[in-house]
């Protein structure tokens, strides 16, 4: 049996919050710079979704099947593309069509939900399974959480809702002696197979590619093969899982990455050593070897590989105890406008904003974030959460006049009942 | 009787509360009689003539009128830039040091002579080199003005030199008005020495020293040493002239609590953010807002995030103009908690915005406002007590607003500047 190759490419794009003052709370409840929001899209868009698509479909035809691929494209990214580039949903949807490219279920919101509030974790996951549905006309049957966060309960709690397979971090500090180049299972319900990230080969690609102080600059694919075959010589499989936009935008084309990619699958099929799969081809194809202990949850971000990048200050940690505290209120609610506010103030990317661990990994915080402090982050983010609950007290205190009406003119109807957690997936616009 | 006056800034250009008060007093004193030639380091152009004869020491070259040059030179060599702390020297290599450094400041003052300097004007980098060559200025001035003038006015430290300069070449007797000192800027084992030293020159070389509050008069008697009887109070009054009515339609609900001012040690934010915490156990009908910037400022962000209060306390940033008349409009009640405030004119404003203020008692303003709440600064329970008293008792928040309206329409400068008059006149034989 040939070793396997498994390539997953996360696509996601935060909606970005407009500079938003104290003075503007209970005046404006537009919250979102659509400005730089449109502009950010269809720049990486030119630069990386659409040559990148575009290569990769060229790819998969002449590959006739042999070459594969995996996304996760969250539901903040959708809908930006269908409101700024169209196109880019267009050419998914012929990678889609060619039954080489698999669709990963994820958070909706791209949020940090798994942690904070089990219904809006399944209410997510639900919205992101439909949207999936609905675009690409597949239905996801592999989970990544939001960053890859993961521990055996989030694990637990995602077979529950029907995956078999969940990719996240071969975090060294959970792996120990043992090789993320095998599929594991989850401590708790085996039925859930575990992809691991083999983050030294991802990196090589999303990270140092281009850095020319790197003492492996410049990377050759005929280099990079005979690093897959060093770590699959005792494995069965390994995970290349990266951020897309390392295509053209972290990585710019001149650095040459294109041509790597577009010579990487010739390379493979030649050599014969591996054959590349998708998440959930993978986890039917190897037998999973052991289980996987993951206490405290894990990430694929920064040297800690926790979740320290998002709630790792009293900031985080306020805004995020605050933004879940509201979900009770929002079920009272039950306004669907609401509910799209409230998704997109989950965004983990606004936590990732108030991290203060600058210093040692400052130089990709820097690059992913608009504010000039954590500070500036966690004041914007404040103002805006502020006028939200705001806007939530309004409506809950409508609904109790509205029930009391219905319930003094109608008696028999059935009343509303508080923080069921059970809400209907908006529909999209 | 005519003043000349030393300042630093004047209306319109101004960037802190010296340039208002300045403004305020040169106004009052033609009120009562008083011409004013008042000088600052860069005009504009745009100050308010009407009420004095404005020269810009930009445009006035460093030269003597009646003296010769080595007259002048020796009159302003006293001014010298920063102290120089040289420890372990014999008695010989000390007198050769201070022969050499009056070898140069001879020749650094010598260059100057004839020429005119470019100040700024502003609070930056090289100002301690604006201050000594401001005092050159003062000194032409002092000359080419000798027949114009019967007292000399300098306003804080900054001008003390050139006020020094004045009196020794013109013989007229000085005045220095003291607005803040060095134990107002710092901590009191954390002074700025070089500023100390200047202050304790020009108050020594005064003939009277006016203090803006009896608090500040007891630190310039027991901290810089000056006999009481050569220091005068003279409070700060407000200038409300020009001042339109704004109405200002609230976006928020909940009443505001307002603190205002450099976020710094001294203006006793901490003591705020543990009020407002406590303020919150009791009720949620309130938000609390720091407007401002300063070194304490992300702390203060922490502190806030730390007691998990963010949704209810929020930060604005800088403000400015009209931005400042507008959030003392949203107020509901103004609060000044300084450690150390020589005077405090901020809650004047606010009380003549209809806002009740609750002040510390180590602020000068607590000794003029009758109307004012006072509370010690770290007197946390007590100011929490006030604040809740002032959002939920509408008789106690009405009766503050309109008797500290009436009482600080009295503070008028007319009335301090009368008392600044009996100053000139004590020190003019």
């Amino acid at each position: 049996m040939k070793k396997s190759i498994c390539l997953y490419f996360q696509v996601h794009q935060p909606a970005r919050l407009r500079l938003y003052r104290f003075f503007d709370i209970g005046k404006d409840s537009h919250y979102y710079d659509d400005f730089a929001n449109r502009t950010i899209l269809r720049r990486i868009a030119r630069k990386c979704y659409l040559p990148m698509n575009a290569q990769l479909l060229e790819q998969i035809r002449k590959g006739k099947g042999k070459f594969k691929v995996a996304f996760s494209i969250s539901g903040s990214a959708l809908e930006q593309f269908e409101r700024y580039a169209p196109e880019v949903i267009a050419s998914f949807r012929d990678l889609a069509r060619t039954g080489c490219v698999e669709f990963l279920c994820e958070t909706y919101f791209h949020s940090l939900a798994s942690l904070g509030s089990q219904p809006e974790f399944e209410h997510q996951v639900t919205k992101h399974k439909v949207a999936i549905e609905r675009l690409f006309g597949v239905t996801p049957t592999a989970f990544r959480n939001t960053e890859l966060i993961y521990s055996d309960a989030i694990g637990a709690k995602v077979y529950e809702m029907g995956f078999d397979t969940m990719l996240t971090e071969g975090a060294r500090h959970i792996m120990g002696w043992k090789s993320p180049d095998y599929v594991y299972t989850n401590a708790v319900q085996p039925g859930l197979k575990l992809l691991l990230r083999n983050y030294n080969l991802s990196d090589d690609i999303a990270f140092r590619f281009s850095d020319r102080g790197w003492s492996d600059w410049p990377l050759t694919t005929e280099k990079y093969l005979t690093w897959l075959k060093q770590s699959a010589d005792k494995g069965d499989i390994i995970n290349l899982f990266m951020d897309y936009e390392t295509f053209g935008e972290h990585q710019d084309a001149s650095s040459g990455i294109f041509e790597f990619m577009k010579a990487l699958p010739d390379i493979v099929a030649k050599d014969k050593t591996f054959e590349f799969v998708t998440p959930s081809e993978a986890t039917r194809k190897h037998a999973p070897v052991a289980s996987l202990e993951v206490s405290d949850p894990i990430s694929w971000a920064d040297e800690e590989r926790d979740l320290t990048a998002w709630l790792g200050n009293d900031l985080q940690q306020d805004a995020f105890n605050k933004v879940y505290g509201l979900t009770e209120k929002l079920a009272i609610a039950g306004d669907p406008i609401l509910w799209e506010d409230f998704g997109h103030l989950q965004e983990s990317d606004h936590f990732y904003y108030m991290c203060t661990k600058f210093f040692s990994d400052g130089e990709v915080h820097k690059y992913f974030n608009p504010y000039d402090t954590p500070y500036e982050a966690f004041i914007n983010y404040m103002n805006v959460l502020s006028d939200f609950m705001a806007r939530l007290d309004d409506a809950v205190a409508a609904r109790d006049i509205k029930d009391t009406v219905v319930k003094e003119t109608s008696a028999p109807r059935p009343v509303r009942k508080a923080a069921s957690g059970k809400k209907p997936v908006a529909k999209k616009k | 009787m005519r003043v000349l006056m030393f300042g630093w800034e004047f209306p319109p250009h101004i960037a802190g509360g010296l340039g208002t008060a300045c403004y305020g007093i040169v106004k009052g004193l033609a009120y009562n009689g008083v011409e004013t030639i008042f000088v600052m380091p860069s005009a504009s152009g745009d100050e308010d003539q009407s009420v004095a004869y404005i020269i810009n020491a930009s445009d006035v070259a460093v030269e003597s009128v009646s003296t010769d040059v080595d007259e002048f030179l020796d009159k302003v060599r006293f001014v010298h830039i920063g102290t120089n702390m040289v420890p372990y020297l014999d008695p010989e290599e000390f007198s050769e040091m201070v022969e050499n450094e009056r070898r140069r400041q001879l020749k650094d003052l010598s260059v100057s002579y004839g020429q005119k300097y470019k100040f700024s004007g502003k609070y930056g980098a090289n100002l301690m080199e604006e201050v000594a060559r401001y005092a050159m200025v003062g000194g032409t001035i002092a000359m080419q003005h000798a027949d114009e003038f019967d007292v000399i006015h300098a306003h804080d430290w900054l001008t003390y030199y050139a006020g020094i300069a004045a009196k020794e070449l013109s013989g007229k007797p000085l005045v220095v008005h003291v607005h803040a000192t060095s134990f107002d800027r710092g901590s009191a084992d954390h002074i700025d020495t070089r500023v100390f030293e200047i202050e304790r020159r020009g108050m020594e070389a005064a003939d009277k020293v006016v203090a803006v509050s009896d608090l500040t008069r007891n630190i310039v008697i027991n901290k810089y040493g000056i006999s009481p009887d050569k220091v005068v109070t003279v409070h700060n009054a407000v200038d409300f002239s020009g001042r339109g009515e704004m109405t200002v339609e609230k976006g928020v609900k909940e009443k505001v609590v307002t603190f205002l001012g450099r976020i710094t040690f001294q203006k006793g934010p901490e003591y705020f953010i543990e009020a407002a915490a406590k303020v919150l156990k009791r009720t949620r009908n309130v938000r609390f807002v720091m407007a401002g910037s300063g070194d304490m400022m992300n702390r203060s962000i922490r502190h806030v995030a730390r007691l998990g209060i963010s949704d209810r306390f929020h930060f604005t940033g800088f403000l400015q103009g009209a931005d400042v008349h507008k959030m003392f409009a949203l107020s509901d009640v103004y609060i000044m908690p300084s450690v150390s405030e020589p005077f405090g004119i901020s809650p004047l404003e606010a009380m003549r915005t209809n806002v009740p203020s609750i002040i510390s008692r180590q602020s000068g303003a607590a000794e003029v406002l009758s109307y004012a709440f006072k509370v010690d600064f770290w007197d946390v329970d007590a100011m929490a007590d006030d604040i809740y008293a002032l959002l939920n008792y509408p008789a106690l928040a009405s009766f503050a607003a309109k008797a500290g309206y009436d009482e600080v329409n009295t503070l008028k400068w007319n009335n301090a500047t009368a008392k600044l008059k009996k100053v000139y006149e004590s020190v003019f034989k």
